[in-house]
C-alpha cells in the first residue's frame, strides 16, 4: 500500500517495561502501532506520550526514523484521557493508533475506548493491518485467536487498537534517537482520584487450581486415585476398507467444522 | 389418650442386641447407637452359598447381594442423583454475566464467570438472581447446571444477526438489559473472544471504572493483576468486572431455573463498522501453538509429497514428530512435543506417530484426536477418539480424493483458494 501523506495519523505511544528485567523500553504493540503508522503515512505521522518527556524510553520511538514527537506534560498521578481529549480537540487526526493495553500500571486498556466515546468516534479492537482507505472509510483486519482474521469496514476518523498479532516494529537506531525533538505542551488534565485509594503490590503467584474429588465412599474415591485417564473410548477401523476410513476421518473433520462447507 | 412418651423397654433391649432372635424383624431400617453414630452389622453382609459356606461379593459387578438393605443401596447408587435446584422467585437484585460462548457453547471461562456470579448474588443482602446473557446463536444446553438462574437469549437485534462482529448492536442490547434490569453487578470474561472488548464499551457507555483483569473478587474487594502481570492491585469492587480465567469456581453441585427474560425494547443503534467475514489465512503461515487444525506427520509416513498435498487441500498447518524432524523431513520448528511445541488445536491428525510420551504430553491439550497408523495398540491410537488401522500412504490418498471432491462440489476451477499472508 502506498503511503498517503494527505492522512493525518497520531500514534499513542506509552512506556513499556520489559517482562523479565522490568527495564523502561518502547511497549511492543505501540511500536507495532507506530510501525503501522510508518507504512501508511511515512514520515508525516505523528507521536503522541502524557507523561514525562524525561523518560529516555521514549526515544527509542524516535529511532523508528520520527523527528519529533509530541509530549503533553503531565505528573504520574494525572487522569490521560482527559489530557488527550484536549490534544485532539485541536490537532484532528483521521486515525488514531494505540496498542492493546500498557506493559505498566493498571493496563486496563481503557483509554482508547474513553476516547472513543467522548470523540463520538467508532474503535475498532486488535486489528492487524490496514488494508486500503479509499473514499472516507478504511478496510481493516482484525486479529482474532488461533491466527484467523476478519475484514472490517470502518468509516473516518476512527480509533483502532493494533494487536501483537501485527508486524513486528522495525528496529529503533539510537543516534536518530537521540537527536529526535519533543515538542512539549503543558497539559491540563485532572489528576485521577479513583486511582489514588488504590493499593499496590507486587503480583504474588495466584493459586493453582486442584481437582477436587468429590466421591461420597471409600470406594469412589479409590476409583478416582487409580483410575486410568479418559479417552479410552475412542473408535477403532481395522476391518473396514481405506475409503471408509478416510470417509470416517473426513466426516468428523467436516462435524468439527474445521473443513469449511 | 395422654400424649406421654411410652418407653417398651424390652423393644429397646431387642433393638440394642443384634444377637438377638427377633432383632431383624424389629430393626427395619439403619440403627443408631447411643450416640448418634450409624450402627452397621457387619454379620448381615453377604449371603451363604450353596454348600452352606458364607459368600461375600466384593465386586460390585457381581450378582446382586442377598440382604435387603444392600439391594436398595444398589438401585439407588445406579441413578444419576438429581443436584438440588437453587430457586430464586423474587430477586432482590441482578448479577449479570455476559458469556462468551466461543463455538455456540459454554466456556471454562464462561463456567468461572457464573460461579463468580453466583457467590456475588449470594453475598450481600437479600437474595441476588444471576442473569446470564447470551448473543447470538447458542448450541448449549446446560446453562441450568452452570448456575444461571435467569436467561437472556438474543440473537437479532435491529433485523440482523447478533453473530457477526457487531459490537454496536451487542451494547445496544446490555443497555436494555441496564435499562430493564439495573444489575448490581456486570461480569464478563477479559478474554479475546468479544468479552474484553464489550465490557470496555459497556463500563465506558455508563460512566463505571471496570476492575480489568481481576482475579479475586469479593462484594467489597477486588484484587487485579497490572500491567505485564508484575503487580496486584486491590481496590474496592466496581460495578463492572472484567475477570480472568479461574478467577472463581464453577458451579457444580446445584441447578438453577435459567428462566427466560424478555427485553421490552432496543435503544437506536448507529453502526459504523461493519464485518465483512472471515479472510482465508494461509494454514501454514498460522503459528503451530495456536493453530485450530494440525496434520501431524512421523515415522510411519513415506510419500512426503503425498502429505504436503493432503495438507494443503484440507487446509491443515502441518506439525511433525521428533522422529521426522531429526530424519530431516521436516523443519525443527514443526516438532510438536514436550521438547518442540505445546498445541491446542481443536482436531489433531496423527500420520504414522505411534505416541511417545513426549508427544502425547505436548498434545494434551488437544480436543479430538484422530490417528492413522499400522499398529492398533499403539499409545496413540489408544489416545485418539478415532484411530483408523491401515497404511497411511493408501488412507491419504482416499483422503486427498474426499478432499477433492468436497472442493470440486463447491467450484471447479480453483484448486487453491486465495488465502492471506500473515506475518
Amino acid at each position: 500500500m502506498p503511503v498517503e501523506t494527505s492522512l493525518n495519523i497520531a500514534v499513542l505511544v506509552s512506556v513499556g517495561q520489559h517482562p523479565v528485567s522490568g527495564r523502561a523500553r518502547r511497549a511492543d504493540q505501540d511500536a507495532r502501532a507506530v510501525e503501522l503508522g510508518l507504512t501508511l503515512a511515512g514520515r508525516s505521522l505523528s507521536l503522541v506520550h502524557v507523561g514525562d518527556a524525561g523518560e529516555p524510553a521514549l526515544r527509542q520511538y524516535l529511532g523508528m526514523g520520527l523527528r519529533t514527537m509530541t509530549v503533553l506534560q503531565e505528573a504520574p498521578e494525572a487522569d490521560a484521557a482527559s489530557s488527550l481529549l484536549q490534544y485532539f480537540a485541536t490537532h484532528p487526526a483521521d486515525i488514531v493508533l494505540a496498542g492493546v493495553q500498557a506493559e505498566r500500571g493498571e493496563a486496563s486498556g481503557l483509554l482508547p475506548y474513553l476516547l472513543a466515546e467522548r470523540l463520538g468516534w467508532p474503535l475498532v479492537p486488535r486489528i492487524a493491518q490496514i488494508r486500503a482507505i479509499e473514499n472516507g472509510r478504511a478496510e481493516v483486519l482484525q486479529a482474532l485467536p488461533r491466527g484467523q482474521r476478519r475484514a472490517l469496514t470502518v468509516p473516518l476518523p476512527f480509533i483502532a487498537t493494533v494487536d501483537s498479532a501485527a508486524p513486528g516494529a522495525r528496529q529503533t537506531a539510537f543516534g536518530p534517537g537521540q537527536r529526535g525533538l519533543f515538542d512539549i505542551q503543558r497539559g491540563l488534565a485532572q489528576a485521577d482520584v479513583a486511582r489514588a485509594e488504590w493499593v499496590e503490590a507486587q503480583a504474588r503467584p495466584r493459586p493453582k487450581r486442584l481437582n477436587v474429588v468429590k466421591a461420597k465412599s471409600a470406594a469412589e474415591r479409590f476409583k478416582a486415585a487409580t483410575a486410568k485417564p479418559q479417552g479410552q473410548g475412542g473408535q477403532v477401523m481395522k476391518q473396514e476398507s481405506s475409503r471408509e476410513k478416510a470417509q470416517a476421518i473426513f466426516d468428523l473433520l467436516v462435524a468439527e467444522g474445521v473443513i469449511r462447507q | 389418650m395422654s400424649d406421654v412418651i411410652r418407653r417398651d423397654p424390652r423393644t429397646e433391649r431387642i433393638l440394642r442386641n443384634r444377637l438377638h432372635p427377633l432383632h431383624e424383624s424389629l430393626a427395619g431400617g439403619p440403627v443408631r447407637g447411643p450416640t448418634g453414630l450409624l450402627r452397621r452389622n457387619p454379620h448381615a453382609v453377604g449371603f451363604i452359598g450353596p454348600n452352606g459356606l458364607k459368600r461375600i461379593d466384593r465386586s460390585s459387578t457381581g450378582p446382586a447381594p442377598s440382604g435387603r438393605d444392600l439391594r436398595r443401596s444398589a438401585t439407588t447408587h445406579s441413578e444419576e442423583p438429581a443436584l438440588p435446584l437453587h430457586r430464586v422467585e423474587q430477586p432482590d437484585f441482578y448479577v449479570a454475566a455476559v458469556l462468551d460462548m466461543a463455538g455456540g457453547r459454554l466456556t471454562s471461562h464462561d463456567r468461572d464467570i457464573l460461579g463468580q456470579a453466583q457467590q456475588l448474588a449470594r453475598s450481600g443482602g437479600g437474595q441476588g438472581a444471576v442473569v446470564a446473557i447470551v448473543l447470538g446463536e447458542a448450541r448449549e444446553a446446560g446453562f441450568d447446571t452452570a448456575g444461571a438462574d435467569r436467561l437472556i437469549q438474543v440473537t437479532h437485534c435491529d433485523g440482523q444477526a447478533l453473530d457477526d462482529y457487531c459490537p454496536e448492536r451487542k451494547l445496544a442490547v446490555l443497555q436494555a438489559v441496564e435499562d430493564q434490569l439495573g444489575p448490581r453487578f456486570w461480569l464478563f470474561p477479559d478474554s479475546v473472544h468479544g468479552g474484553a472488548d464489550l465490557g470496555a464499551r459497556l463500563a465506558v457507555r455508563l460512566g463505571e471504572r471496570p476492575a480489568v483483569h481481576a482475579w479475586q473478587v469479593t462484594e467489597t474487594e477486588t484484587l487485579c493483576r497490572g500491567g505485564s502481570g508484575r503487580i496486584d492491585i486491590r481496590r474496592h469492587t466496581p460495578r463492572v468486572l472484567l475477570l480472568a480465567e479461574e478467577c472463581a469456581l464453577p458451579v457444580d453441585d446445584s441447578r438453577h431455573q435459567a428462566l427466560p427474560i424478555q427485553l421490552d425494547e432496543y435503544p437506536d443503534v448507529r453502526v459504523c463498522i461493519h464485518d465483512q467475514g472471515l479472510v482465508p489465512v494461509d494454514p501454514s503461515q498460522i503459528p503451530l501453538a495456536e493453530a485450530e487444525f494440525i496434520l501431524s506427520a512421523g515415522n510411519g509416513v513415506r510419500d512426503w509429497d503425498q502429505f504436503h498435498e493432503v495438507a494443503t487441500a484440507l487446509g491443515a498447518t502441518e506439525g511433525a514428530s521428533r522422529v521426522a524432524v531429526d530424519d530431516g523431513f521436516m523443519p525443527r520448528f514443526r516438532q510438536i512435543g514436550a521438547t518442540g511445541t505445546w498445541v491446542t488445536a481443536r482436531v489433531y491428525v496423527a500420520v504414522g506417530i505411534s505416541g511417545a510420551v513426549q508427544h502425547l504430553q505436548g498434545i494434551g491439550r488437544c480436543e479430538k484426536v484422530v490417528a492413522i497408523n499400522l499398529d492398533d495398540g499403539c499409545d496413540m491410537v489408544r489416545r485418539a477418539d478415532l484411530g483408523a488401522i491401515g497404511d497411511s500412504s493408501e488412507i491419504l490418498a482416499e483422503l486427498l480424493a474426499l478432499a477433492r471432491e468436497h472442493r470440486g462440489g463447491k467450484d471447479t476451477d480453483a484448486t487453491v483458494p486465495e488465502t492471506l499472508e500473515v506475518a
